[in-house]
C-alpha cells in the first residue's frame, strides 16, 4: 500500500520521541538503584480509576445523545453551540475550575446544588472539559456514515431506535471505545483540577505522585516506577478498547451530498431537545460566567498581544505537525486493519506517557547546555503536537477509513499516488475532518500550559501562561480578561475551521 | 568582494563592544521578571554600575531552579541563582556548585539574624492566614484557634508537595505542635475547604468568595491597600508566632563571571535592588532602601516570634513530615 510508509514513518517519529523522553529517566532511575514503588501508589491508582471512570461515563453517554441530535438536526444556533463547545477544550484547568466554581461554588449562582469540593466537583469539571470533546469526536464519527444509509433507513420507515441499532450503532461501536479510552486517559492524567477541587490529599492521582517525585523530591527512581505503572495502566486500557472496536465495515459509498437525511420522522424534535439540554446545561453556564467575569478586564496591551502571538504560533505549528503525523497514522490504520490497534495506540503516546516524564527526558537529551528561545519553541511545539496527536487521529480515522474504501482501488488502477493523490483526491475529500483535526490540535496547543511550565518559560509567554502570571501577581481580574481573550480566539478558530472545512457540492 | 569583506569587518567591529561586555546569567523564578516583577528595574540599575549585561533565565519557581541545577550539574550556565528559600538551601549546598558569597552577613536584615556565608537573603515575609473582613468578623488569633475553630468558616490551603506556602504551613504546624502535628492536622481537616496546588489557585478561590480565609503572607494586605485602595483583606496575627519565608541568592563557584556575580550579590542589599522589592515582589526588604516604605506596610501584622527550621532540618525531615500530613488528612 502506497500510504503505509507514511504511517510507519509517523509511528517511528512518535516512538523515537517517547523513547527520548523515557530512556534518560529510566537510566537515571537505574543508576539510582532501579524504579521503586510504595503503598501510596495503590491509593492514587484507585482514586484515579474511580474519578476517571465516572468522568468518562458522564461525559460520553450524554455526548452520544447530543451528537446524534446535532447530526440529524440543523437548528438555529447549532453552529454557535458547536463553537461555544470548542471553548472548554483550550481552557487552562484553573480557568475552567474557576468558571465552574462561579456557577456551582459555595458563592456561585447555583451554589449548593452540587458539592464542588470533592469527587463530584472533579467529575463536574472533567465533564465540562470532555463532554464537548466527546460530542465533537462522535459527531465526526457519525459524519462518516454513508449518506445513503440514512436515505435507506428513512425509506424503510425506521424508528429512531432502529436507526440507532442499525445505522449509528455500528459506527459508534467502531469508534466509541477509542473515544472513551482517550477521555479516560485525559481524566486520569488530570492534575490541577484534581488538586484544586479534591479537598485534600485523599484525592490524589498517579500524575500528582509523578509530579511530586520529579519535582519536590527529585527522585527519578520513584518517578520512573510511577511512570511505568501509568504506562502499564494506559496500555492495558488501550488494548481493551482495541479489542472492543469492531472492524470497520468496508462500505464503498456513492458520492451523495453529505448530510443526514432523516425523512419526515415525527417526534424527533422533542427528543432532540431533551438530548441537547444536559450538554448545554453543563457547558454553557460556566462559559457564560467566564465571559462575564472577563468582560470589563480586557486590556489590549503589549503583553497580551505578544502572548496572543506566541499562542497562535505554538498552536499553528503544533496543529500542522500533529495533523501531518496523525494523517500518516490514521491512514495506515485504515489500510492495515490487522495493525490498526498498533497505529492508533502509537497515536496515544502523548496521553499515555506523562508529559512531565517526557519533558524531563527531552531536557536531559537536548536542553542541558541551555536552550535558546528557538529551541524552546521547538520543544514546546513537539510536546504539544504529541499531546494533540490522539485527537487528530480520533477525528481523521473514521474519515480515512471511508476514503480508503472509496478511492484506493480506483487510484491504484489509475496510477494516482503520492503528492497528486494528496492534492487532488485526499485533501478535497477530507476537507471537513482535516479542518476539524487542525482545529482540535491547534486549540489544545494554544490552551496548553504543561509544556511551557515543564521546560521553563525562557521568554515564551503564551495566553495561558499570562493568565497564570497575572494570577500569581494578585491580578485575578486581568487574568479573567486574558482568559476571555483566549476563549474568543478559540471561538473564532472554530468558526474558521467550519469555513475551511465546508464541503463543496458533489460534482 | 573587497566591499563585502569591508562590510563584514565593519560589522564585526561594530559588534565588538557588545560582545566584550560581560554577561551575568541569573536563574530566577518567573514572577520575578514578569511585567509586574522587580526584574527589569533591577537589571537596569545594576547594569548602570557594571558595564555588563544581566541575562535573566526564568524558571517556574525555587524548586524548579533547584531541579534544573540538579539536571545540569557542572554544565550549568548560571552565574547567580536568585530565588531559592531557606527550605531549599541545604539541598542546594549539597550539590557542591555554590561558592561563598563574600558579603558581610551583618548587612542582611532578617528576623532572627543571618549567618549563612553561601546564600544571602534579599527579602522575606512571614506567612499568615489572610481573611476577608466582609465575611469574617472575628478571625482566629492563634494557630490553635484556627485548628479548633468553627468548621463552617473554611480556609483554602496549598499543597506542601507543589507549593512554597503549602510547605510553609506544614512547617508552621510542625514547629508549633511537634509530635502532635498529625493529630492537629486531623482536627483541622473539617475546616479545610480544599488544598490547592499553588498559591495562585488558592488565592483565586479566596478572592472569589469561596472561603473567608486563605494561607498567604503578612504582606498580602499591602497589595490590596496600595494597588486597590482596599482594606478588605487582612492578615490574622497568631500568638504562637509566624513561620518565616526568606528568599536567598547564591553564586556558582565555577562560574567564569564569579567576580561579577559577587558584585551582583553585594548590589542585592543596596537601594538599587531593595527599593523595588516591597511593591513589586510584595515582600519585605532584607537590605537598605533609599525611599520610605509605602504607608500600607506600617499597618501590616508584626509577628512577635519568627518560627524557622534550619535548612538541614527541612532537608532531613521534609519527606517524613509530608507523609505525616498525608496520613493525617487522608
Amino acid at each position: 500500500m502506497s500510504v503505509m510508509p507514511g504511517g510507519l514513518g509517523a509511528a517511528l517519529w512518535v516512538l523515537a520521541a517517547v523513547a527520548a523522553g523515557l530512556l534518560p529517566l529510566l537510566s537515571l532511575a537505574f543508576s539510582a538503584g532501579g524504579p521503586t514503588l510504595d503503598g501510596a501508589v495503590w491509593a492514587a491508582l484507585r482514586f484515579t480509576l474511580v474519578q476517571a471512570s465516572l468522568s468518562t461515563v458522564l461525559a460520553v453517554v450524554p455526548a452520544v445523545a447530543l451528537a446524534r441530535a446535532l447530526a440529524r438536526r440543523q437548528f438555529r444556533g447549532r453552529d454557535l453551540l458547536l463553537r461555544v463547545f470548542a471553548v472548554p477544550l483550550a481552557l487552562p484547568a484553573i480557568v475552567a475550575v474557576l468558571a465552574v466554581v462561579a456557577i456551582y461554588g459555595t458563592s456561585g449562582w447555583l451554589g449548593g446544588i452540587i458539592p464542588v469540593y470533592g469527587l463530584s466537583g472533579i467529575v463536574l469539571v472533567h465533564v465540562f472539559f470532555n463532554l464537548p470533546l466527546a460530542t465533537r469526536l462522535i459527531l465526526e464519527a457519525l459524519a462518516s456514515t454513508p449518506p445513503e444509509a440514512h436515505r435507506l433507513a428513512a425509506q424503510l420507515g425506521f424508528t429512531d431506535g432502529q436507526v440507532f441499532a442499525h445505522v449509528d450503532g455500528p459506527v459508534l461501536r467502531n469508534r466509541l471505545p477509542a473515544i472513551a479510552g482517550l477521555i479516560f486517559l485525559l481524566c486520569a492524567a488530570s492534575f490541577v483540577t484534581v488538586l484544586t477541587l479534591g479537598g485534600g490529599p485523599s484525592a490524589t492521582t498517579l500524575e500528582v505522585a509523578i509530579y511530586q517525585s520529579l519535582r519536590m523530591d527529585f527522585d527519578p527512581a520513584r518517578a520512573a516506577g510511577l511512570a511505568l505503572v501509568q504506562v502499564a495502566l494506559s496500555v492495558t486500557l488501550v488494548a481493551l478498547a482495541g479489542r472492543m472496536m469492531l472492524a470497520p465495515a468496508a462500505q464503498a459509498p456513492v458520492r451523495l451530498r453529505q448530510g443526514r437525511f432523516c425523512g419526515g420522522r415525527a417526534g424527533g424534535k422533542g427528543a432532540d431537545g431533551r438530548a441537547v439540554a444536559p450538554g448545554i446545561a453543563v457547558v454553557v453556564p460556566p462559559v457564560a460566567a467566564l465571559v462575564m467575569s472577563g468582560l470589563d478586564h480586557v486590556t489590549l496591551n503589549g503583553a497580551l498581544l505578544s502572548a496572543l502571538g506566541w499562542s497562535l504560533a505554538i498552536g499553528g505549528a503544533a496543529a500542522l505537525v500533529a495533523t501531518a503525523l496523525g494523517y500518516g497514522l490514521a491512514g495506515a490504520a485504515a489500510r492495515a486493519p490487522r495493525w490498526r490497534g498498533w497505529f492508533e495506540g502509537v497515536a496515544l503516546a502523548g496521553v499515555i506517557v506523562p508529559p512531565a516524564v517526557m519533558a524531563t527526558g527531552w531536557f536531559l537529551l537536548f536542553g542541558r547546555n541551555g536552550t535558546s528561545i528557538a529551541e524552546l519553541f521547538l520543544l514546546v511545539v513537539a510536546l504539544n503536537a504529541l499531546m494533540a496527536l490522539p485527537f487528530v487521529v480520533a477525528v481523521l480515522a473514521p474519515a480515512l477509513t471511508r476514503l480508503a474504501a472509496a478511492h484506493d482501488r480506483l487510484c491504484a488502477s489509475l496510477g494516482i499516488s503520492g503528492w497528486a493523490r494528496l492534492r487532488f483526491i485526499d485533501v478535497p475529500a477530507l476537507r471537513r475532518p482535516l479542518a476539524q483535526a487542525l482545529l482540535l490540535a491547534g486549540i489544545m496547543a494554544m490552551g496548553d500550559l504543561t509544556a511551557i511550565t515543564l521546560f521553563g518559560s525562557g521568554g515564551i509567554l503564551t495566553l495561558p501562561a499570562l493568565v497564570y502570571q497575572q494570577m500569581g501577581h494578585y491580578r485575578g481580574h486581568l487574568a479573567a480578561g486574558t482568559a476571555l481573550v483566549l476563549a474568543l480566539v478559540i471561538f473564532l478558530s472554530a468558526w474558521l475551521a467550519e469555513h475551511l472545512g465546508a464541503e463543496d457540492d458533489p460534482h | 568582494m573587497k566591499r563585502l569583506s569591508f562590510a563584514l569587518a565593519a560589522l564585526v567591529l561594530a559588534a565588538l563592544p557588545a560582545a566584550a561586555r560581560d554577561t551575568l546569567t541569573v536563574y530566577t523564578y518567573d514572577s520575578f521578571v514578569s511585567d509586574w516583577g522587580p526584574g527589569a528595574a533591577i537589571k537596569a540599575a545594576f547594569e548602570k554600575t557594571c558595564d555588563c549585561e544581566v541575562k535573566w533565565v526564568a524558571l517556574g519557581d525555587g524548586v524548579a531552579m533547584l531541579n534544573r541545577l540538579k539536571l545540569e550539574g557542572n554544565e550549568t550556565s548560571a552565574d547567580v541563582v536568585l530565588g531559592l528559600d531557606t527550605n531549599l538551601t541545604a539541598e542546594a549546598k549539597d550539590l557542591g556548585l555554590f561558592g561563598p558569597h563574600g558579603v558581610d552577613v551583618a548587612r542582611a536584615h532578617v528576623p532572627g539574624g543571618w549567618s549563612d556565608t553561601t546564600f544571602l537573603p534579599y527579602d522575606y515575609a512571614h506567612f499568615a492566614v489572610v481573611y476577608d473582613t466582609e465575611t469574617m468578623k472575628t478571625p482566629p488569633t492563634s494557630l490553635d484557634e484556627l485548628v479548633t475553630g468553627d468548621a463552617s468558616q473554611k480556609i483554602v490551603l496549598e499543597d506542601p508537595r507543589s507549593s512554597t506556602p503549602g510547605l510553609g504551613f506544614l512547617l508552621w504546624m510542625k514547629s508549633v505542635y511537634g509530635d502532635k502535628a498529625g493529630e492537629r492536622w486531623a482536627r483541622l481537616k473539617p475546616r479545610i475547604l480544599t488544598v490547592a496546588p499553588g498559591w495562585s489557585e488558592a488565592y483565586a478561590l479566596f478572592t472569589r468568595g469561596e472561603a473567608p480565609m486563605v494561607f498567604s503572607y503578612v504582606t498580602s494586605p499591602a497589595y490590596h491597600m496600595v494597588e486597590e485602595k482596599s482594606a478588605r483583606y487582612q492578615a490574622a496575627k497568631f500568638s504562637e508566632g509566624h513561620y518565616l519565608h526568606i528568599e536567598v541568592a547564591g553564586l556558582i563557584e565555577a562560574s567564569p563571571e564569579k567576580a561579577l556575580a559577587r558584585k551582583f550579590l553585594d548590589f542585592m542589599l543596596t537601594p538599587g535592588f531593595q527599593n523595588e522589592i516591597p511593591t513589586r515582589n510584595w515582600m519585605l526588604p532584607a537590605g537598605d532602601m533609599s525611599v520610605p516604605l509605602p504607608d500600607a506596610f506600617s499597618t501590616l501584622v508584626r509577628p512577635d516570634k519568627p518560627l524557622l527550621y534550619t535548612p538541614e532540618e527541612v532537608r532531613d525531615h521534609r519527606r517524613a513530615w509530608i507523609d505525616e500530613w498525608l496520613n493525617a488528612t487522608k
